[in-house]
């Protein structure tokens, strides 16, 4: 090992974390202070006053934030679908009927497809039955920790995890370091290369997202369980109704909103991941999505156009969604 | 609830006492545990890998250490104490991710809880609007912020001439950190809260309004506290989130060794040309424990959590 | 500042700056003029850096693909620089360089210095107009040091921009020299020799032939991309080559056709390289892993996987000579149609500036020089295509030999998908030599989906 003292000496780790930890301490205690003062002023203020400071102090901040961050990207990216490569001349529509020309483009609208219907329902199922299973179990804790553990994964973690699953040897001589194959042989099977066989690959991709997903519904199903009053099951279990009939006619019913909302940001959050695609597959073998391919564009081949024109369409198809969820919430409104 | 109120005393404590019964059923218990074991395995898997030896985990299955036990420490050591001047300790990295994650769960939650109070209380025109835009705004892919974001930090904002935000100069510090990922929080954190909010029973806040509670009065006597449990159990998602972000800890660090986070240096180690998993197994493992300290010590508030008020009835 | 006399102070240090290197490596020779090198370093070597003086207290980041434990090595070449000039440089290493680098150059935060792995890259940054033209001194060291091709790669519509900083030779077939010497196969020295002997191994060995990976996370497929153009080189002159790079030929010319056709040969053979298909999904890094320990005889791959495959897989690079080590790895050269035609591939990084500032042309011009490159390449497991670089100071048997071929090559040429636009360098030519083995796609349908892709301007 080469000798690296020199390099280490030249600033202490505390030189380095010292103005860091300024800044944090600062950064916090200004944030508090603010709002404590803003708080102590405002409701000393006139009732009229308040009638407009309300907004100013409740909702400004955060549309203000909205509107430059996200709301301004979106638009310019809008801008930026209709423009040539490097943004520097306006070419209509052509980003568009490239994305939906590209001999690719079946492959990629069926793999979304299947994404977006599967990950948002597999985990929905699996973390809701988790959630029945172990709600009143005495110590369930441990068996929702290890379910959740996934969500404490970074991609970058989860993608070495799978890497020692799906992993194929094709030397028949050497030994498997994938988990996979060695279960395929130890059964009899001849294992495939797993990353390979179209569609199966896609839905082992998809395996990985249930697997990190599954703990956030479980997470939010188990406390909106945990509400139903003990009555309601009491009653429905003098009637008589089986386990089974129970869950499907009083639990789910009960939770409903809550499974409405897990479903969507499960889904939106699909639809934007391309991390597992990327490094797993790089989007070859047929198992390339819409957001992959628009970073894949936008980043790698420098080609802002083309990857503008992709992220709309990924906007665009999402906007059904996110109207049916705004009807549900308007209906449950307006059943209070 | 009516069903509730026909149940007299009696057949409420048999009636409970069979619930627990066929809840505790050792089938439902085996299926729970039999699930929570096959999530598990993959990740068992990485914490045995980052045990072994890199010569074994590159030429056999972490299963065969059982059968073969070859335990070194020299990973996590590697890790965590061989630092230089470009790659400092693990031990740093860590104090950033904390600086990071800290406020980037704190000031979108305040921000969020703040709109989402708006959002479901106030009366007032385009209230609709509002909600359905920035629910939608969650579908705006990131990567698409990263470039006017980080013209906004870099030079401000102009239109013309005139300077609407001038530069601040805060670029190479946690600010522009902090206030990308409270930006990117805001829609599902807003459209969360605002889904709890509205649960509050009405009466309650009326009654707060006619004994005269103004709207910042209300909020602080009546809403904030009823909404700890929702915003400490969206506080760990945040809180997971930012932890395992690299994205925006890589664009919005502006290249700053100084106060990279931890995710940045492991993507790192896979090492200029790949490689290295050795020391990968050993680092993801070090980046989970955190997360999971803070699931563990704020999992009571999942009980009564996130969208608790979403249950009818 | 004049660049005259500069460059005659930097030829003066040249002696000093290199017999303190020497003296560094060379640890049992017993030298008293240059008494404890690290703490005398402060004084009396300064001399060497008198032409980058001035910029005491300044800071210059340099932004780069390259990270740990590469980076280590960099930043300790910097030392002595750094301890005289004053200036700090803070190496920046990213995985995600080449997503984060437009990012940060549209954003206004590019870097000081950015290494760019891809000549392709530097054009786009260029466009941008970000980048800051070489200065004077940059370009008169580059144009002594380097050969005016190098200096070519560096240069934008007619303006010097990125100098050459690291380089790597791809054209090299690894093999173990042991597993040759025991089974009493000769080294080839043209194509035809390279694929009987691969069928003799085939036939009468239990060893595989070849091992081949082209998988590499986002980026699978650009190993597919090296054979291709290692071979294009061979079947087709290096003028088909250079109009192949520049689209003045279709991609599915005749001559890209035999030479992935060539490639075929070996690639799509089950018999040389076991599973086709498995290729795609077999890391480059594994890939090479065969020959370390003995499970195939052939890798093709440039000179740097030999550090991967020494850190990595236990193997240990020997002189060709040396068939006794067991786990011994070492290279020859990729032959060519006939014995005497010997063209070079390969690649390597360039430095350009998106900061004008005194100790930013400092630190590039510092990079430039043979001094450095000396030192660097002493430290190991590196080298540059500069001419003043002595292959003594390159300890590693194979990168001696690739220090050679690029001081001495009549015909290299550069990787060929660095230079071409992302949108196929950096994207179909990749996607489609991956489909090529893992579906089996024909040689035709491969071709035409590139030449497809080929951005209209």
């Amino acid at each position: 090992m080469k000798d690296f003292a020199i390099l280490a000496a030249r600033k202490t780790p505390w030189e380095i974390v010292a103005p860091n930890l300024t800044v944090l301490v600062f950064g916090l205690l200004a944030f508090a202070a603010v709002i404590f003062l803003i708080f102590i002023l405002a409701e000393r203020a006139s009732v009229k006053a308040q009638e407009w400071l309300k907004y100013l102090v409740f909702l400004v901040p955060a549309l203000l934030l909205l509107a430059i961050g996200l709301i301004y990207p979106a638009f310019r990216t809008l801008l930026l679908s209709f423009m040539n490569a490097d943004s520097s001349e306006f070419i209509g529509f052509e980003n568009y009927i490239w994305a939906f020309t590209r001999p690719e483009i079946v492959t990629v609208m069926t793999n979304t497809l299947t994404w977006v219907i599967l990950v948002p329902l597999a985990s929905t199922v699996i973390g809701l039955s988790i959630a029945y299973l172990t709600d009143r179990m005495k110590r369930s804790s441990a068996i929702k920790s290890l379910i959740f553990m996934p969500m404490a994964i970074s991609f970058v973690g989860a993608s070495i995890i799978w890497k020692f699953v799906y992993d194929f040897e094709p030397n028949l001589k050497k030994t498997d370091i994938g988990l996979l194959s060695a279960i395929a042989k130890a059964l009899g099977f001849t294992p495939p290369n797993w990353l390979l066989e179209v569609p199966l690959n896609t839905f082992l991709l998809i395996v990985v997202m249930i697997w990190i997903q599954t703990g956030f519904a479980m997470v939010v199903l188990g406390a909106a369980m945990k509400n139903i009053p003990d009555e309601v099951v009491e009653a429905s279990m003098l009637d008589g109704a089986t386990q089974w009939r129970r869950f499907l006619l009083i639990t789910i019913p009960m939770i409903r909103a809550s499974i409405v909302v897990v479903v969507t940001t499960i889904l939106i959050g699909t639809l934007k991941v391309f991390d597992i695609v990327r490094t797993m597959t790089g989007g070859n073998f047929s198992t390339n999505v819409i957001a992959n391919e628009m970073y894949s564009q936008a980043f790698r081949q420098l080609n802002y156009g083309t990857g503008s024109a992709l992220a709309i369409i990924l906007f665009v198809a999402i906007t059904p969604i996110v109207w049916y969820n705004v009807r549900q919430l308007r209906i449950e409104r307006s059943e209070r | 609830m009516t069903t509730a109120e026909k149940t007299t005393l009696g057949t409420t404590r048999t009636g409970r006492a069979k619930v627990k019964n066929v809840f505790t059923s050792p089938w439902a218990s085996a299926m729970a545990i039999v699930l929570a074991i096959v999530w598990t395995i993959p990740t068992f898997g990485l914490l045995v890998s980052s045990f072994r030896p890199q010569k074994d985990i590159n030429s056999s299955g972490w299963w065969t250490f059982f059968a073969n036990p070859n335990v070194t420490l020299e990973n996590y050591q590697q890790v965590l104490f061989e630092g230089t001047s470009v790659t400092p300790p693990l031990s740093q990295y860590f104090f950033n991710s904390l600086a990071i994650t800290i406020p980037a769960a704190l000031f979108p939650l305040t921000l969020a809880v703040f709109a989402a109070y708006a959002l479901a209380w106030f009366e007032f025109k385009g209230k609709n609007f509002i909600f359905f835009t920035v629910f939608a705004l969650q579908v705006v892919p990131l990567q698409m912020s990263l470039i006017p974001l980080l013209q906004l930090f870099s030079q401000g904002i102009k239109i013309g001439d005139t300077t609407l935000i001038p530069d601040l100069g805060i670029t190479g510090t946690y600010i522009p950190i902090w206030i990308a990922h409270t930006i990117f929080a805001l829609p599902l954190a807003t459209f969360l809260l605002h889904n709890f909010l509205t649960q509050i029973p009405r009466e309650l806040v009326e009654a707060a309004r006619v004994d005269g509670a103004g709207w910042f009065t209300l909020f602080r006597r009546i809403i904030f506290p009823l909404s700890i449990p929702a915003i400490a159990s969206f506080a760990i998602f945040q809180f997971l989130w930012v932890w395992n972000d690299l994205l925006v800890g890589l664009t919005f660090g502006g290249g700053a060794k100084d106060i990279a986070p931890l995710t940045v240096r492991l993507a790192e180690m896979v090492g200029t040309r790949g490689g290295g998993w050795e020391v990968l197994t050993a680092g993801a493992f070090i980046s989970i424990i955190v997360p999971l300290i803070v699931f563990f010590s704020l999992q009571r508030y999942f009980v009564r959590g996130l969208l608790a008020g979403s249950v009818k009835g | 500042m004049s660049t005259i006399r500069n460059r005659v102070v930097a030829l003066g240090a040249t002696a000093i700056a290199a017999s303190l290197v020497l003296a560094g490596c060379a640890a049992t020779e017993e030298t008293t003029t240059e008494e404890t090198t690290s703490a005398a370093a402060g004084s009396t070597g300064c001399e060497a850096y008198a032409a980058y003086m001035g910029n005491e207290g300044s800071e210059v980041e340099i932004y780069s693909t390259i990270v740990s434990p590469e980076a280590d090595l960099f930043m300790e070449s910097f030392v002595e620089f750094e301890d005289c000039t004053g200036i700090t440089i803070n190496w920046n290493g990213s995985q995600e360089f080449e997503a984060q680098l437009p990012v940060r150059v549209a954003g206004g935060t590019a870097p000081d210095l950015a290494v760019f792995p891809q000549p392709g890259l530097l054009a786009a940054m260029v466009a941008t107009g970000q980048m800051v033209a070489a200065p004077t001194d940059v370009a008169d060291s580059v144009a002594v040091n380097y050969t005016a091709d190098w200096k070519n790669y560096g240069t934008v519509d007619g303006v010097f921009y990125a100098a050459p900083l690291g380089a790597n030779v791809k054209s090299f077939v690894w093999y173990s020299p042991k597993t040759f010497a025991d089974n009493g196969w000769a080294i080839p020295t043209t194509w035809d020799e390279l694929l009987a002997l691969s069928q003799t191994i085939a036939d009468t060995s239990d060893v595989q032939p070849w091992c081949v990976g082209f998988g590499s996370g986002e980026a699978t497929g650009w190993v597919g991309t090296d054979w291709m153009e290692d071979i294009m080189l061979r079947t087709a002159s290096a003028e088909t080559y250079d109009k192949w790079v520049s689209h003045d030929i279709a991609f599915n010319d005749p001559a890209v056709v035999t030479a992935i056709s060539e490639a075929g040969k070996i690639l799509k053979n089950p018999e040389f390289v076991g599973d086709v298909a498995s290729i795609a999904t077999t890391t480059f890094q594994d890939g090479g892993a065969g020959i370390v320990d003995g499970s195939c005889a052939m890798h093709r791959q440039a000179s740097f996987i030999g550090g991967i495959l020494a850190g990595d897989y236990a193997a240990t690079i020997v002189t060709p000579e040396d068939t006794t080590v067991e786990g011994g790895i070492t290279t020859f050269y990729f032959p060519g149609v006939s014995a005497d035609n010997k063209p070079a591939l390969g690649g390597g990084e360039f430095v350009g500036a998106f900061a004008d500032r005194p100790e930013v042309a400092a630190v590039q011009h510092y990079l430039t020089t043979p001094e450095w490159a000396n030192a660097k390449a002493a430290l190991g497991g590196w080298f540059s295509a500069n001419l003043g670089l002595d292959t003594a100071n390159v300890a590693d048997p194979v990168n001696a030999v690739a220090v050679e071929i690029l001081q001495n090559a009549t015909t290299f040429r550069f990787d060929a998908s660095d230079l071409m636009p992302a949108a196929v360098g950096a994207g179909s030519f990749w996607k489609e030599m991956t489909a090529w083995v893992a579906e089996d796609k024909s040689d035709a349908a491969v071709l035409d989906a590139i030449e497809a892709s080929w951005p209209a301007n």
